[in-house]
């Protein structure tokens, strides 16, 4: 199983949550918002500032530090 | 009474609903000190009357941010009756987490399944009884924006009320579940446990939640001993499951959420690209983002001004001047005595009427921001603003807090509740008082009348701008030395564009102008009325002179304004006031420069004793130094320190002190002065 960075997603690919590799307060805080595992997101914007993606049909800006920290699973072929 | 508690996630619609149950039968906790932090209001159903109470807005309840501590606290003390949590009906996957949270607290519970509306336009289907039967309370579907299933909601809150409580129906699997029950019995063995329910205590305990764990260990000296059981049970539970409990537990609760909506609600396939993508498509755009920004907000600062100021304003003043005419004229028909007259006159009219004058200003600022904020830009705002801010080691969202802090410093600091990092919030709070609150404005207004009246605009974006970039330069500082090392992070919901509601605009804009007129009534009138006396003693002293106690304290800290150009006791009691309030310092100045409180006299008295430069050094000053009493309280409750308090009612006046200076000694050699 291939597993990939969030913030490395280009835009429009989704991804299945897979782990999240944070301090404490930064995965408790991911998981509440929704990123728990298995959850399924796609990038909405990856160029610069904070990455945009859509999650449950929400949509949740988060810095690139963060996404750098949810691992996810590729769900398309790049 | 009753009282309703309103739960949700930010964006549910929960203030929407609250103003729709309450109605204008609100009140809301208003300036810091004084007041609560939760609004409050009451509502009928069935001739019944009902205590309801907004809470935050939170996505969890583990107390990682202010408002989702205030919000767990409340429910935890358990002085509600029931809770009703509004969920979005378009988001359920999400907003059921917070549901969950709820249900194992074993309170009372209804649920508000709101936005009904969206839910139906994006063909969602969801089945009501399959839900409630799912989750084991009742869903009743509402569109709080039309006001649409609140007769239903409240039938259902009043028959949740008069049945038993709720239980707990979360299973954390077999392993979990069992070590849950040991520690329960185990803490209920214990008489003086604690006051949370015993089950409860459990799960956090597992959990490993440090606040829960601190206060369990200040009730239960002999706490340590459980602590240790269920750090053993919690390492049994990573061997068994290769998670922390904590995290095994989070994924039952998202597993418990699943497997209620996945018998009960239908979504189509992802729909193409909404009006909310189009949108943000340019409101976003890497280029494009922060001149629409700056362009939105000079939109909504130039029609404060012109409609706030120079139309509503000039009604507003001419409505004081010919009132305060009026009663001065009629406290003299009926034989007042003259001391009482002149009281009424000079101190009331003078002081707090032209405060009263800045209604319009706020009425408009409010009402823009208001819109702005219902219709999910401002949210845009912060993300746009997050990569510059980041590079100063500061956060997305203190710019928010800048921006709402130039309408006044006391919610500007409020604003900084939603950021989950200590970090980012503590500089957010300390560097707010650097921007220009409105009731600085009118300081400027008159200085600028008086040296600058061709170069207003100009003057007035000097000063802000000065005011934003040494918040900024200060934020830096703090980033790097104070608060060393944290990590922070930025996150933060995108909610879909929304029409904002009239009415909930309007009360938005009501509590903020009611909170002012308040303010006027009480702080300012005081510190007016006791400028006033100052001024007026030792009996028999030229009113207003320099030999009035006023004009003794003036000419005792006058000496320390001398470098920086202003160093006469008139101008040192005008700062002297503004630290009570920064609206009396133009009525302050008034009073001891002319005898009369503003207007034409004022400025052309004052342009005989400044010089441009020791003008703009004195703008520079009120700008930059001691933020007002509000101001300072409202620091003070947030940080819960007096220390912080302190430094920030000092460091401001030391760097005011120094850049005023700076301005007038450089303007000097220049051969400015
Ligand atoms: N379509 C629709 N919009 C709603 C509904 N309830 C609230 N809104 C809008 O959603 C936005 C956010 O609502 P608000 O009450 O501020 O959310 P809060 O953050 O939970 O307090 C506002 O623009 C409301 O007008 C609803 O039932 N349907």
């Amino acid at each position: 199983m291939r597993l990939l960075a969030l913030d490395s997603l280009i835009v429009g690919e989704k991804g299945i949550v897979n782990t999240i590799n944070g301090g404490r307060t930064a995965s408790r805080r991911l998981y509440e918002m929704g990123f728990n595992r298995g959850s399924s997101v796609q990038m909405v914007k990856n160029d610069i500032g904070p990455v945009i993606v859509s999650l449950a049909g929400s949509k949740i800006a988060l810095g690139k530090g963060l996404a750098r920290k949810i691992l996810v699973q590729p769900e398309q072929v790049r | 009474m009753d009282t309703i508690a309103l739960v949700g996630n930010p964006n549910s619609g929960k203030t929407t609903l609250f103003n729709v149950l309450t109605g204008t039968n609100q009140h809301v906790g208003n300036w810091p000190g004084v007041t609560v932090e939760k609004k409050a209001g009451k509502t009928k159903y069935k001739d019944k009357e009902y205590a309801v109470v907004d809470l935050p807005g939170a996505y969890g309840l583990g107390g990682y941010s202010e408002d989702e501590a205030i919000t767990r606290d409340f429910v935890l003390e358990g002085k509600h009756d029931i809770v009703i949590n509004v969920v979005d009906a378009t988001n359920l996957e999400r907003n059921l987490y917070l549901t969950t949270l709820l249900l194992e607290m074993g309170t009372k519970l209804v649920i508000a399944l709101n936005m009904a509306d969206e839910a139906e336009n994006q063909n969602i289907k969801i089945d009501l009884a399959r839900l409630s039967q799912e989750l084991g309370v009742k869903v009743i579907p509402t569109v709080a924006s039309r006001g649409r299933g609140i007769d239903d909601l409240m039938k259902a809150t009043e028959e949740t009320i008069n049945q038993e409580i709720h239980r707990n129906s979360i299973s954390y699997g077999e392993d979990i579940d069992g070590k849950l029950c040991y520690i329960e019995n185990r803490i209920e063995q214990r008489v003086n446990s604690s006051k949370y329910p015993p089950k409860w205590l459990a799960l956090k305990l597992l959990e490993n939640d440090k606040q829960i764990i601190d206060r369990f260990l200040e009730d239960n000296e002999d706490g340590q001993d459980l602590l240790k059981e269920i750090k053993s049970a919690g390492e049994e539970v990573v061997a068994a499951s290769g998670m922390e409990p904590e995290l095994a537990i989070l994924d039952k609760r998202y597993e418990f959420v699943s497997r209620a909506l996945e018998n009960s609600v239908s979504k189509p396939k992802e729909n193409g690209e909404t009006l909310s993508d189009k949108i943000d498509k340019i409101v976003t755009h890497k280029f494009l983002g922060i001149p629409i920004f700056a362009l939105v907000m000079f939109l909504i600062y130039q029609l404060t001004f012109t409609l706030g100021q120079d139309v509503l304003g000039e009604m507003a003043a001419e409505g004081m001047a010919s009132l305060g005419l009026w009663i001065g004229k009629w406290l003299e028909t009926i034989n007042a005595p003259g001391i009482l007259t002149l009281f009424v006159t000079d101190g009331v009219f003078g002081g707090v009427g032209a405060v009263l004058e800045f209604i319009p200003i706020i009425i408009v600022m409010y009402l823009l921001f208001g819109l702005l904020e219902d219709s999910g830009y401002l949210a845009r705002a912060a993300y746009i603003m997050d990569r510059s801010m980041r590079a100063l080691g500061l956060h997305g969202k203190t710019f928010i807090s800048m921006l709402i802090g130039t309408g006044c410093n006391v919610p500007g600091i409020m604003a900084t509740r939603t950021m989950e990092n200590k970090k980012d919030r503590m500089i957010a709070i300390l560097i707010n008082p650097f921007m220009s609150c409105g009731a600085r404005l009118p300081i400027y207004m008159v200085f600028i009348a008086a040296f600058f009246p061709k170069h207003g605009g100009l003057v007035l974006f000097s000063l802000y701008g000065l005011g934003i970039a040494i918040a900024l330069i200060m934020g830096k500082i703090f980033s790097k030395t104070l608060f060393k090392g944290e990590e922070t992070f930025f996150i933060m919901e995108l909610p879909p564009y929304r029409l904002p509601t009239l009415k909930g605009t309007l009360i938005y804009m009501k509590e903020q102008v009611l909170s002012f007129v308040k303010r006027a009534g009480t702080v300012i009138f005081a510190v007016v009325s006791l400028l006033w006396v100052l001024a007026i003693l030792p009996y028999g002293v030229d009113p207003h002179s320099e030999v009035s106690i006023l004009g003794r304290i003036g000419n005792f800290i006058a000496p320390i304004f001398k470098p920086a150009g202003f160093g006469t006791w008139q101008a040192s009691v005008g700062l002297f006031a503004g630290i009570a309030a920064k609206e009396v310092v133009v009525a302050t100045l008034g009073m001891v420069y002319a005898g009369v409180e503003e207007g034409a006299r004022l400025i052309s008295t004052i342009a005989g004793v400044f010089t441009p430069l020791s003008a703009y050094s004195f703008m520079v000053m009120t700008l930059l130094y001691t933020p007002c009493a509000a101001t300072i309280a409202t620091v003070y409750r947030e940080t819960n320190s007096k220390r912080w308090a302190v430094f920030v009612a000092t460091y401001t006046f030391a760097i005011a002190w120094i850049l005023s200076t700076l301005v007038y000694q450089v303007g000097r050699l220049f051969g400015l002065s």
